[in-house]
């Protein structure tokens, strides 16, 4: 419901957002705890692996919130966002690239070592300036968001929808993972970027980095689930609601709809990149099978699975099913994408609105009682029995 | 030099990315103008020379049999068709055929749809809300709150589209006829020069049929009314004035008696009907 505070103070209010913010920050204050006061060998004790591991989960998760963003709030099923990703996790390995200076192993101070290997005299042009970090950290935000800028642009101000605009995305992560390939593109061609020694200078193979790169994930999951939720609960996202669902209507009230659809677009983007640039040092490599199609429409799957257009269902969607992989594929590698179809298939049939539908049940839908109350007292009109059909 | 210092202003969108709104000149005749206007689909003839003029607070029913290019006028003025030839003029000052649908929207043309048209997954109150006459760019949307005027205003169209009750449930739930009321309340909300109204009545009882004529009727002196009915006892009871189209041009205008006795619109129309 509309009110009259700030679209950034609003999340603060919803008991959704605080549910959430509370479970995110205190998972993370636990494991991070278990993790540093319990000797190794203690039951509880949680292994370093397995913080990196879920610090892999949490930048997955954001990514499936800048999905469910486009997807569930605006109706534009991107099966592409894998292509965002893979862009601000190259801007990251660049610089951590960059960032190896005269250790790799052929000791030349300016470049990788892939482009000593290829006989390469000079840095290329589009190197320069990752040695910075606050210039490659931009860069995780603008080469994601102009790539969407321009795509976007070009197909919202021609009016391609539905599941045309699909398959471009489509087309678009599997052009850039091509590219991507090639020697020549100057990224590190089949073998991306790897070998990381440091990040800002510290070493990335200690306990202390890892622990850190984890917390920063938490907070990044935590800070790009606010945004969502102050756009979503904003105007503007009642508005992003109207295009999803009657575009020629919101037109003729005045509304530029592909404006609406590029700023959405650029935004999810954009936290797409972010969540790349924290997944690369955890996992340590970034190359161009992160572009692979079929890892966006796993995405996808992740938020189906977690429930559309809720953003905490898309968290839990992405933590589930990648919690799932590491189990089944540590158990029966081949059996994994049977248990995923098999899990897809089981939440369609039996909770069509995925696995938030189950708390949505409980009142903790876009519309929570309180808030309703809260409206309905501020509007001084007679009460109304509550019924969200 | 003054174009960087205005793009080094932040808070508005550049000068020549802002629609052309100023307003509506009407001193000079009617509100609504259409000259020799003919658009054709794949050789079929929609619209065929036609000439229709709308005065300034003038309720102007248009009947015509199916095919007559009733929605495709309505498509045109609104800018969702572009003509093959002729004038379309909103006032003497705005071309229209030079205009996109918001900007047409934004200047006082609001549009109720055949089919009602309502945001279905929100509310009666943010559906209203939306189609208030306000900045409709993105970051002011991004950052408006819920003034107390605002309320007072969407309270007040609440009132008259006779849904207050209502106004926290989803419009999904709305019975038809509720629709068609929350549409025009819409359209109310932008507080449109001129409202295009396709079929109001379609799937109302009879309660409300007379409770929609009432509300177009009240409307109009302030707000100019066009409204396409094939209901001829609901036109009969809102009309002053008719205009009968048949193959894309107007057959017949005037009043609702001297329209119906005209044999020509006897033959296509009244005759079909009541046959």
């Amino acid at each position: 419901m509309p009110d009259s505070r700030s679209w950034l103070a609003r999340p603060f209010t919803e008991r959704s957002t605080q549910i959430f913010l509370a479970v995110l920050t205190l998972s993370v204050l636990a494991i991070t705890l278990l993790h540093v006061l319990l000797p190794e060998g203690h039951p509880l004790h949680v292994s370093t692996f397995t913080v990196t591991l879920l610090g892999k989960y949490l930048c997955y998760a954001l990514l499936a919130v800048a999905v469910d963003l486009v997807w569930g709030y605006l109706g534009i099923l991107s099966l592409g966002h894998g292509a965002f990703f893979a862009l601000g996790g190259y801007a990251m390995g660049m610089y951590l690239m960059r960032e190896i200076g005269d250790r790799g192993v052929y000791g030349n101070p300016e470049l990788p070592d892939f482009m000593v290997f290829l006989n390469w005299q000079e840095l290329p042009w589009f190197w320069q300036g990752f040695d910075m970090p606050a210039f490659a950290f931009l860069m995780v935000l603008l080469a994601p968001g102009l790539l969407a800028l321009v795509f976007g642009f070009l197909a919202f101000r021609s009016r391609v929808t539905g599941v045309y605009l699909s398959i471009i995305t489509q087309a678009l992560t599997f052009a850039l993972m091509l590219a991507f390939f090639r020697n020549e593109m100057g990224f590190g061609g089949n073998n991306g970027l790897t070998d990381f020694k440091d990040i800002l200078g510290f070493d990335l193979r200690t306990d202390t980095v890892r622990i850190a790169l984890f917390i920063a994930s938490g907070v990044a999951l935590g800070l790009g689930y606010l945004l969502c939720r102050g756009i979503v609960g904003s105007k503007l996202g009642r508005l992003s609601i109207a295009c999803r669902d009657a575009e020629a209507r919101t037109r003729f009230l005045g509304y530029r709809v592909e404006r609406v659809q590029l700023f959405i677009f650029v935004v999810s983007a954009m936290l797409a990149g972010v969540a790349g640039a924290l997944y690369v040092p955890q996992v340590g490599i970034i190359n161009p099978g992160e572009f692979s199609p079929l890892f966006s429409i796993e995405v996808v799957v992740w938020v189906a699975l977690g429930g559309r257009a809720t953003l905490y269902g898309a968290v839990l969607g992405a933590l589930i099913v990648n919690y799932a992989k590491t189990v089944f594929t540590g158990i029966m590698p081949d059996a994994w994408l049977f248990a995923l179809g098999g899990l897809f298939v089981l939440v369609t049939v039996l909770l069509p609105k995925g696995i938030a539908g189950l708390f949505a049940q409980r009142g903790w839908g876009r519309r929570s009682q309180s808030s309703a109350a809260k409206t309905e007292s501020a509007s001084g009109s007679r009460p109304i029995e509550e019924a969200t059909a | 030099m003054s174009l960087l210092k205005e793009m080094a202003t932040r808070d508005r969108v550049f000068d020549f990315l802002t629609p052309r709104t100023s307003p509506v000149d009407v001193t000079h005749g009617p509100i609504l103008y259409l000259e020799d206007v003919s658009v054709s689909f794949d050789g079929f003839k929609a619209i065929n020379d036609l000439n229709l003029t709308i005065d300034d607070g003038e309720l102007r029913c248009i009947i015509g049999p199916n095919g007559a290019g009733k929605t495709t006028m309505m498509d045109i003025i609104t800018g969702k068709t572009r003509p093959d030839s002729g004038s379309v003029w909103f006032g003497s000052r705005h071309d229209l055929l030079r205009m996109s649908e918001p900007e047409i929207a934004t200047l006082g043309i609001g549009r109720k749809f055949q089919k009602p048209t309502v945001f279905e997954a929100l509310s009666v109150f943010e559906n209203l809300e939306l189609a208030m006459a306000t900045d409709k760019r993105i970051f002011p949307t991004l950052a408006a709150r819920m003034s107390g005027e605002t309320r007072a205003r969407i309270e007040e169209v609440l009132e008259t589209i006779h849904l207050k009750e209502w106004h926290a449930r989803e419009a999904g739930i709305l019975s038809h006829g509720q629709k068609q009321w929350l549409e025009i309340g819409m359209l109310l909300m932008q507080k449109p020069r001129l409202l295009l109204v396709d079929e109001p009545v379609a799937g109302m009882t009879e309660q409300e049929m007379e409770r929609t004529a009432e509300l177009l009727t009240s409307l109009a002196g302030r707000q100019s009314v066009v409204v396409v009915e094939h209901d001829m006892g609901f036109v009969r009871s809102i009309a002053r004035k008719v205009t009968v189209l048949h193959q894309g041009a107007v057959l017949a205008e005037g009043s609702m008696d001297a329209v119906s006795s005209d044999p020509k619109v006897v033959e296509v129309y009244l005759g079909e009907s009541d046959g």
